[in-house]
Parts: C-alpha cells; structure tokens; sequence
C-alpha cells in the first residue's frame, strides 16, 4: 500500500465525516473508476448534485421542499475540502406549462446555488427543465445542454438525453459525440454526464435513454469510461462491458427501486427518518491511483455534515 | 372511478363485436382482428387497463386529446408515437397470459410519471 496514497484516505474519510458517509472505491470487482496516470492527470474533488425539482409541491413527500436544496449548500460550504466544482445532472426544476413559472423557478433556483462555496458550477437539464420546450428556457439560463470541458487530465462530456421529450440523445448529438471521441486517445481518462441513464436500467418505468446504446457502442473503444447520472432519484451501481455507470440521489424526493413497486411513485417522507434518501456526492478521483472514490452525503434536519 | 373503466375490450366486447359487423366476412379458419381503440391525454389513457385473449390479433387504435403522448409496453415488445389530429394503429397477438404495464415515453408534464395503465392478457 501507498503510504501517501492511505494518508489521503484517511483524511478524505475525516473530512467526509465517516459517520454520514458511504465510500465505494469498487464496483463488481473492479475500480470505480480507472484513470490513465499519463498526461496532466492530478487528483481532485468534485461533488455531483442532482433531481433538486426546484418548485415541487408534495407535503407527503418532502414537507421542506423550500428547505431541503439550502441544507445541501449549507452542508457543502461546511466541507473543509472544497470541491474544484459542482456539477447538477437535471432536473433542477419542477416542470410546469407555464413559461413564466418555469423561469422564475430557474432563476430562485440560480439564485440559492450561487450561494454554493465554489469556483465553478456545471449544470445539465433533465427532462422537468428542457422536454416541453426543446431546453429553450434552460438554454436561457445555465447555457448549452451539452458540451465538454477538460480537468486535470479528465475528459468531461456532458450528454443531453433530455430535450428531446422522447427521451433521445439523438442523432446530430451522436455524431457530435462521434466527433469529439475520434479527438481522444483510447485510453483517455472519459466521464460522462448525463441525466437519464444510458443503458436499460427499467424500460418499463422509462429508466432508460432510447438511443442510450448508440452512445455506449462508441464509448466501448475507450478503455476508461464512467458515467454519472440522475433521473432515478437512488444510487445505483452498474457496469456495461468495462463502462461503469453511477446514478445520485435526488435533492427533493426520493424513489423505490427499480419494479419494486406497482407505480413509480415518490417514497413517502417519514417523521422517524427525515430526508432519508436526500444526498449529494461528492467524488474523489484518485487520478495517480487510477481510480474514483465515492462519498454520499446525506441531507439531516441540522445541515451538517455528519461526524 | 376511472379505474373501473375497465374497457373489457377481449373478443367479447361489444364494441368490438360491433367493429367486426363493419368489417368484411373473413374465412372461417381465419381469426377476426379486434380492436381496441386508446385515447391518451394529460396525464392518462382511456381505458387504463385493456383485457386481451392469449393468442386473438388485435390492432390498438391510439389517438390523442390534446398533445404528443407515447404508448409503451416494453414486455410486449409495443411501442408508438400518438400525435394529435391522427390514430396510430399497433398491431398484436399476445402469446403469454400475464400482466403488462404500458406508460406514457414522451415527457408530457408534471402528471407525466404517472400516465400509465396496464395490459391483462386471459387463456
């Protein structure tokens, strides 16, 4: 073992807070993450939020619904370790038909995470943002619905699987993710970051992206791929082939797993548990390890991190 | 209740029994196609819950009330756009009794989540 290596450990797992904390450093038997140690590659934080559903209504669901987003960012200014940024993979908003609601939920939205103690903010659409307009809005407010950027050696590419109300990347955004893999080296250290996920984790409650497939057969080639993504308000571990695939929790309400329910409907809110299923993660990629850490955080009445 | 809108629509129905009248006399060996005919509008189906015969063709007749609605019964290998101002016509002979969802695959709102409904097939 490392010794350097177990020092940063066991410092990220006091500053995570074991106590309210999960790690997962493997998935199936293999690295959560696999990163080439060529390159610029250089460790680093960053936290993934997701399914916050800015302006949901629901009493049985989430009582502090207006509550629940500013104990998360509170929670995270508390982070003696600040992450080099966030990333929100959709839903950021309730949907809503009206036009004008839809931009005054955006932009409270806006305005509570600019409260976030970070130098950068990634955003991504869900479905609840962008599907009854194409992401017009959305674009009006937090830019592009897909795009790429590079940290530290890692390769970002966010996907939009959302704007389409079919639920299709598509095919110029295909060929734009065709285009922008046939740039990178084969062992280039790849995250993706999309909102639905990309294989069929439930067809029958529309956890899946139709063309999802499309997108993995031309991730396939690279030999370090992860994705994160949101849309099923659980965390969920999966890997196709050598692709490993990793949903968040939701910031508003939480679901039932995959079939275990006749409906897909919300988990009721329980007095005994508040906020059980609430969270956010934060991610540690171990670059020079080559692998990712994962720490889940879970939102409490007091907005702490929990020691 | 909506619910019990049970539209029993199997080869018994009498709608059904009223569409094959309208249709053109078919050999006797051959089985007659039945129809079920679905509207979809926010943030339901009409009938919510279809009853079909293990092994009787049936076409499922799709038609919307007011904006673009999916129709999708992965189990069943069905699944069709439903755009307002035309009918989408599914074509299919259930080969397994059971029960099989069907929901609505293109976002349509805040009630989207829910829009489903719920294929039984009988012996």
């Amino acid at each position: 073992m490392n010794i350097d290596i177990e020092i940063e450990r066991r410092e990220f797992l006091k500053l995570a807070g074991i106590g309210g904390v999960v790690l997962l450093s493997e998935v199936i038997g293999r690295p959560a993450l696999s990163l080439s140690s060529a390159g610029r590659a250089k460790d680093f934080y960053f936290l993934q939020l997701s399914d916050t559903h800015w302006g949901f209504e629901g009493a049985k669901v989430n009582p502090d619904a207006k509550g629940t987003l500013l104990k998360a960012v509170k929670e995270i200014n508390s982070l003696k370790h600040k992450p080099d940024f966030i990333v929100f993979t959709g839903d950021l908003t309730q949907t809503t038909d009206e036009t004008s609601v839809r931009k005054a939920r955006m932009k409270e939205f806006k305005d509570i995470v600019s409260q976030l103690d970070a130098k950068i903010i990634r955003y991504m659409p869900g479905e609840h943002d962008a599907s009854l307009d194409n992401g017009e809005t959305y674009k009006e407010f937090f830019g592009e619905t897909h795009y790429t950027f590079d940290h530290n050696g890692v390769h970002f590419i966010a996907l939009d699987n959302v704007s389409d109300p079919k639920g299709r990347i598509g095919e110029a955004q295909l060929e734009w993710l065709k285009a922008d893999l046939a740039k990178q080296k084969r062992d280039a250290n790849i995250v993706v970051l999309t909102h639905r996920p990309l294989f069929d984790l439930y067809p029958q409650w529309d956890w899946t992206t139709a063309d999802g497939a499309q997108a993995i057969d031309l991730l396939m080639p690279f030999s370090n791929v992860t994705v994160f993504y949101g849309h099923i308000h659980q965390e969920h571990h999966h890997v196709t082939g050598h692709i490993a695939h990793h949903s968040a929790k939701s910031l508003m309400l939480p679901m039932p797993l995959a079939g275990s329910m006749p409906k897909r409907t919300p988990i009721p809110w329980s007095d005994a548990e508040p906020y059980k299923g609430l969270g956010f993660r934060n991610i540690w990629s171990r670059t020079r390890a080559s692998k990712f850490e994962l720490a889940e955080y879970p939102i409490n009445p007091d907005a702490k991190i929990l020691d | 209740m909506k619910n019990k809108l049970l539209a029993f629509c199997t080869i018994c129905g009498t709608a059904l029994m009223l569409d094959f009248a309208q249709r053109p006399s078919v050999a006797a060996t051959e089985l007659p196609t039945a129809v079920v005919t679905v509207a979809a509008k926010k943030f339901t189906y009409s009938p919510q819950f279809i009853t079909l015969k293990k092994g009787v063709p049936v076409v499922l007749k799709l038609s919307t009330e007011d904006r673009s609605h999916g129709f999708n019964a992965p189990a069943l290998n069905l699944r069709a756009d439903i755009e307002p101002g035309k009918v989408t016509e599914l074509k299919v002979t259930p080969k397994t009794a059971g029960e099989y969802d069907f929901f609505c695959d293109i976002f349509c709102g805040s009630g989207h989540e829910g829009m489903a409904g719920k294929i039984k097939v009988v012996e």
